[in-house]
């Protein structure tokens, strides 16, 4: 808990939302959400394809603008802020399809984010090898989760996961408080897993972590909490176990063969 | 396939900034005019203003992906600027030119607003809009511009009070050069620089840019400013060389030659428009020796061939070459 936690970020936790409403035309994607994240808490998010998982962090991020209802990033109201100020303030996210800078080596990729987050991205008339402290701190990113081998490679020369990995690398750079994770193994060979989920499981404590998952594995390995969206909406939040054999999930989410899933994950 | 050899990540970045061999034998070969074609030394301070305004203009298409169809405005706000502080009898050209840019960039400053605001086909129309507004302006105010006939009255005086402009071209292309060369200077800085990697940021991928915490807008605005400086330089060396200022700096022929020129050179490496320049006045001025009406024809069937045959230019085009021969040996 922060020295400086104000009582209504207690309160709100790192990350909260209340009354999430969102809908194109007579498509309601987003209907009375409700969410609160306490600070260094792992969440996952679950729920069936089109239960609006990415909508609820698209939202969150202010890449979409809700139609009503608030977003407090601990405790100040950040519902109208743009991305960009939420990602200063600490909200920062992965997306589930890489989006990375294909042309620009690993390295520089970090350290445009780094440089970006230090407000040296403006200099102009400074050559870049001048800001050692951003570049060693980008290389260490890397180092941190395997990426320094390559990180004179242009991305999109690398491996798909090590994209997945440098897009943690990307929102790493930002020091975020608050980081939501969109399907970060998506389309990982298992071959390649490791390092990925090495990468997630060794993420700060300091962190407070909300990541879209559909592995089960992943999800009762690395969270404490589950929330389960079905169309739009929150169905239930709960202990992984509690999820696990939730009548309502089983039925609504899971169906037969996913409750069998669900069983061996909650078991194993 | 270079093996991966890396030790220090700074050494590393340092070596892709350091001046190459071929870069100082082009600066070099620039020279080359005042000893092989004396004769031609008017045309090579034409090119090497317009390899100036090509310059601004690849800073914002080939580092940031803003295609604009109207950067003559810019270029014209610098050239009027300098030609009317002359007509009205400050003719000393330093301070001239530092008072063209300063105008070019506060103009570039006001439209960088609209501009940050879109993207691709609006952008085109956008900017077009501009060049347009701005040449009709300057052609009604005839008051101030001499509108269709032209600014009368341009005098320059000797540059450092030492070396007059002369009839053989050879203080204007010295002069040209001289501020070709700066200017590169400070852009080749520029693109080495944090704000030259955040740019190559924008072009790639620009909802990424948002998602690690840059303000996207805030960089366009600036290099759009910083491009319109080095336009409004460009525009005011002309003038001040040439003595006279007329519509045509505003014209959309000149936005549309200017990205012609990139583009035959190559965008994004810097020395692509300066190539790219050279390439176009060169063909222009033999074409129209050739038949002075249908010249374009020829401009037209050369542009055609480069984008087939080499589609980042004849810069990307060489570079292509090099890496063949080094692949082969």
């Amino acid at each position: 808990m922060s020295a400086n936690g104000s009582a209504s970020g207690e309160r709100d936790g790192a990350l909260s939302a209340r009354g999430l409403f969102k809908s194109f035309g007579s498509l309601v994607v987003a209907s009375d959400i409700a969410l609160r994240l306490p600070e260094g808490a792992r969440y996952a998010l679950i729920g069936p394809n089109g239960a609006g998982k990415t909508t609820l962090i698209n939202l969150l991020t202010g890449m979409l603008r809700p139609d009503a209802g608030q977003i407090f990033l601990g405790g100040h109201d950040v519902t109208s802020l743009a991305p960009q100020e939420r990602v200063r303030r600490g909200l920062v996210r992965t997306f589930q399809i890489n989006s990375l800078f294909p042309h620009l080596t690993a390295l520089e990729s970090v350290t445009l984010a780094v440089c970006e987050r230090c407000r040296v991205a403006q200099t102009w008339w400074r050559q870049l090898t001048v800001y050692t402290h951003e570049i060693d701190e980008a290389y260490q990113i890397l180092s941190s989760l395997m990426l320094a081998p390559v990180a004179h490679r242009p991305t999109r020369e690398l491996a798909y996961g090590q994209q997945r990995l440098l897009e943690i690398a990307l929102a790493l750079a930002t020091r975020p408080k608050v980081l939501l994770l969109d399907e970060p193994a998506a389309g990982v060979p298992s071959e390649e897993s490791t390092e990925l989920f090495a990468a997630i499981a060794g993420l700060p404590r300091d962190i407070t972590v909300l990541f879209i998952e559909h592995d089960m594995d992943l999800v009762f390995r690395f969270a404490s909490r589950v929330i389960v969206m079905v169309g739009g909406t929150v169905l239930v939040e709960g202990t992984p176990h509690e999820i696990a054999t939730d009548q309502r999930v089983r039925a609504v989410y899971l169906g037969k063969a996913g409750g069998k899933a669900l069983e061996g994950g909650g078991h194993g | 396939m270079k093996a991966p050899t890396v030790t220090n990540p700074r050494d590393y970045l340092h070596a892709q900034m350091r001046w190459r061999w071929s870069e100082i034998a082009f600066w070099l070969a620039t020279l080359l005019p005042f000893v092989l074609t004396p004769s031609y030394l008017v045309l090579a301070s034409q090119i090497a203003i317009a390899a100036l305004f090509a310059l601004s203009l690849d800073l914002i298409l080939g580092f940031c992906g803003i295609v604009s169809l109207g950067h003559a405005a810019y270029f014209g706000v610098g050239a009027y600027t300098a030609g009317l502080l002359s007509a009205h009898g400050w003719g000393e050209p330093i301070s001239g030119l530092l008072i063209a840019a300063v105008a070019a960039g506060v103009f570039g400053y006001a439209t960088s607003f609209i501009v940050a605001r879109f993207r691709h086909l609006a952008l085109i129309m956008i900017t077009l809009g501009i060049g347009l507004l701005l040449q009709e302006a300057a052609n009604s105010a005839s008051w101030l511009t001499g509108g269709s006939d032209g600014l009368q009255g341009i005098h320059t005086w000797p540059i450092l009070g030492m070396f007059r402009l002369d009839l053989y071209g050879y203080t204007a292309y010295s002069y040209s050069l001289i501020f070709l060369f700066l200017v590169f200077l400070v852009a080749r800085r520029l693109v080495h620089s944090p704000f030259g990697l955040a740019l190559r940021g924008i072009r790639e991928n620009t909802t990424r840019m948002a998602a690690i915490g840059a303000s996207t807008h805030a960089h366009i605005r600036l290099i759009y400013t910083l491009a319109a400086v080095v336009a409004g330089l460009a525009g005011a060396i002309l003038a001040q060389t040439t003595e006279t200022v007329s519509l045509e700096v505003l014209g959309f022929q000149r936005s549309a030659d200017v990205l012609v020129m990139l583009i035959l050179g190559g965008t994004g490496r810097l020395y692509g428009g300066l190539i790219g320049a050279a390439v176009y006045m060169v063909a222009r001025d033999q074409f129209s020796g050739l038949n002075p009406q249908f010249w374009y024809f020829w401009i037209g069937l050369l542009l055609i061939g480069v984008v087939m045959l080499v589609p980042n230019g004849v810069l990307g085009g060489l570079s292509l070459l090099v890496r063949r021969g080094k692949a082969s040996t």
